[in-house]
């Protein structure tokens, strides 16, 4: 309940039916048709802030924290690629769209990750010149609408990642709406312009992973094997998911849990398919296990990250590296307050803004209006970026130097308790002062 | 003429050496012997090149060419010429499903049949099959020209955008927004260029343009039935 009704006022509000719900039954009877909206899962999940470190004591010997070092870069794409990508800290940027996003935007995710040695990632529509041309380490996703797609970017990339889902919306496509295309994200998709732009949910020319691995061939062929291949899913039958990727090649897996953003899908879709990144990252790093292929084939984790004590326990959990998105746009100045006048005319407040695909975003982003999208300096929240990131380094190192740990790769789910049933189950770490792990033995 | 022989050497050992032309192209002909049905073969070409596959070939045959014109003596398996930018390639006998799938450019001729799926969202490619294609053929197509001198199968150009159908035979059915539209003097220039681009000896005027309604372009709650 809002603290602008009391429950002193003798008004009780319904669990069931409250006035977010109402609002949406309301406004599903004036319009006939489902909501569409951008960002992620905003429901309560079981996450990373149910995970707590248990730092260095009697039993566990800390390094100190200015003196020792510890360790951030990985690489990835070491199973295949003549040429694995080489990133200095373990963050990369999640891959969005020219087209969902301003060019100024791009353009500024490139700068911010090239000052801090990581990789962008393209989106549905191709590979922009801005960002080509700012984005140091680029990895190039294949869609499957393969809008944009060319062969001679495919050569560009530093490494292509096979996109089969994502986790605001796994098992669905995508739609761009008409307001955003404009005339260069038309001609980039080969579109009328001003049309719904409609991405397919499945590849066009393969089906199953046997398909895939000849697909992954394919794409190791015209590139004459000289980049990895990332495969990209949403979280839902990770454990299966993850076996099939590396059987079907993969050099490294991005697993996106359901608190992945979007730039426009159902609400209904956003809030209920998929499963949490928290419950997704033990099974994809059981299924690598069981394979033997932990740390051959990286797995790069998404969803719902925002500070460093997510960075690092997603990495102690056994991922090699995450990807951020949501948390990227803030940082650059998705949401921000200082438009908080605009937002509010346009039906929304800064801090709630969702609707990326209607194209109205006053902080220039989720735009392709040239007036709005001029509000945003590239170089400025470029150097935003960096710095947000660095800030994710820092203090995802400062966790595992206090765990005893000299390798954010070091880190350990013995290194994690849970403060509930819920993510102990899902994380499979013991519920913090136990020895309990639900779902296994003593 | 240089001739490698896919018994002695391996396909990425044929690739690189086609890749490598595009660097300093040393050789213009080129000729592929037994593929047996081998996957990805000649693709991500990049060079005025001809290549000639004397025999079958497996999945995305001629994925991505630019430029080379590639013909295969046989049959093709999945995704042939997919993406294909520009060149040509033709296949003498039949081919498998999601043929040309997305392709932005150039030609593709298929003499046999086309499976499902051919022209899948194809992207300004041309196609011309001289029999009969599967379903859902030239599913979101966007633009470019399909041309079929057989028949149909079902849900032909479901969810169109603005490629241009061209059918001399019967079709199964229409997929959502699709519809016979006139043929107009343009569209009968157009069709006649295609064929003798190809090859194909065929009376244009006996042909059914297809095309999109331009009904499904914008969201309408009242389409929710064809979504």
């Amino acid at each position: 309940m809002s603290e602008d009704i009391k429950v002193t006022d003798g008004l009780r509000e319904s669990a069931t039916f409250d006035r977010t719900t109402m609002n949406e039954i309301r406004r599903a009877a004036d319009t006939g048709i489902y909501d569409i909206r951008g960002f992620g899962a905003k429901r309560k999940l079981p996450h990373f802030d149910d995970l707590l470190f248990l730092g260095a004591s009697m039993s566990r010997y800390p390094l100190e924290g200015y003196r020792e070092k510890c360790n951030t870069s990985v690489t990835l794409g070491t199973r295949y690629a003549k040429k694995p990508i080489v990133l200095d800290i373990p963050v990369t940027i999640a891959g969005m769209s020219f087209g969902a996003l301003s060019a100024n935007a791009k353009e500024a995710l490139g700068r911010g990750a090239s000052i801090m040695g990581t990789s962008t990632t393209t989106g549905d529509g191709g590979m922009t010149p801005e960002e080509r041309g700012q984005s140091t380490k680029l990895v190039y996703q294949y869609l499957p609408s393969r809008y944009g797609m060319n062969p001679d970017d495919l050569r560009k990339a530093d490494a292509i990642e096979v996109v089969l889902g994502q986790g605001a919306k796994p098992g669905g496509g995508g739609m761009l709406l008409g307001q955003k295309i404009t005339d260069r994200v038309a001609k980039m998709r080969t579109l009328p312009m001003g049309v719904d732009q409609r991405s397919a949910c499945r590849h066009p020319d393969w089906t199953g992973p046997d398909d895939l691995a000849i697909k992954i061939q394919e794409l190791r062929e015209i590139t004459d094997w000289q980049v990895p291949i990332y495969i990209k899913v949403g979280a839902t039958r990770t454990y299966y998911d993850v076996k099939l990727a590396v059987k079907a090649g993969a050099d490294v897996i991005v697993v996106d849990g359901m608190q992945g953003g979007t730039a426009a899908t159902q609400d209904v879709f956003i809030e209920h398919v998929g499963i949490p990144t928290l419950a997704a990252i033990p099974q994809a790093v059981q299924a690598l296990q069981e394979m033997g292929m932990h740390r051959k084939v990286q797995l790069i984790v998404s969803g719902g990250i925002r500070n460093g004590a997510d960075v690092a326990k997603c990495m102690a959990l056994g991922a090699d590296a995450v990807a951020i998105g949501t948390a990227a746009l803030v940082a650059l100045g998705c949401n921000h307050p200082k438009y908080d006048e605009e937002f509010k005319k346009i039906g929304s407040a800064a801090g709630f803004y969702d609707d990326y695909h209607e194209g109205k975003d006053p902080a220039g982003i989720s735009t392709q209006d040239p007036e709005l999208s001029k509000r945003l300096d590239p170089v400025v929240a470029g150097r935003k970026l960096a710095n947000y990131l660095n800030v994710l380094t820092l203090e995802a190192q400062t966790l595992a130097r206090a765990c005893g740990k000299n390798d954010l790769r070091n880190l350990e789910p013995e290194d994690l308790v849970a403060l509930t049933v819920e993510s102990a189950a899902m994380a499979r770490v013991p519920l913090a002062g136990t020895n309990w792990v639900p779902g296994q033995k003593f | 003429m240089k001739t490698i022989n896919l018994e002695r050497q391996t396909v990425r050992e044929l690739n690189q050496a086609l890749h490598d032309q595009a660097i300093e192209c040393t050789e213009r002909e080129w000729e592929v012997l037994d593929p047996k049905g081998q996957h990805n073969i000649a693709c991500g070409l990049d060079q005025n090149i001809s290549v000639d596959i004397k025999g079958h070939a497996g999945y995305y045959c001629a994925g991505m060419n630019k430029k080379a014109h590639i013909t295969v003596h046989g049959n093709v398996g999945q995704g042939v010429a997919e993406n294909m930018m520009s060149g040509m390639v033709r296949v003498k006998g039949d081919a498998s499903q999601a043929a040309g799938a997305t392709a932005h450019g150039g030609l593709l001729v298929i003499e046999g049949n086309a499976g499902a799926r051919c022209g899948i969202s194809m992207k300004g490619a041309d196609i011309v099959v001289k029999g009969d294609i599967g379903h859902m053929s030239c599913f979101m197509g966007q633009a470019g020209a399909l041309v079929v001198c057989g028949n149909a199968g079902d849900a032909l150009g479901d969810s169109l955008y603005e490629t241009h159908i061209y059918v001399k035979g019967t079709v199964k059915s229409l997929g959502a927004d699709c519809i016979a539209k006139e043929m107009r003097d343009e569209h009968i220039d157009e069709l006649t260029a295609l064929l003798n681009r190809a090859g194909v000896d065929e009376d244009p005027s006996a042909f059914t343009r297809y095309g999109s309604a331009r009904q499904l372009y914008n969201f309408k709650v009242d389409n929710a039935s064809a979504y």
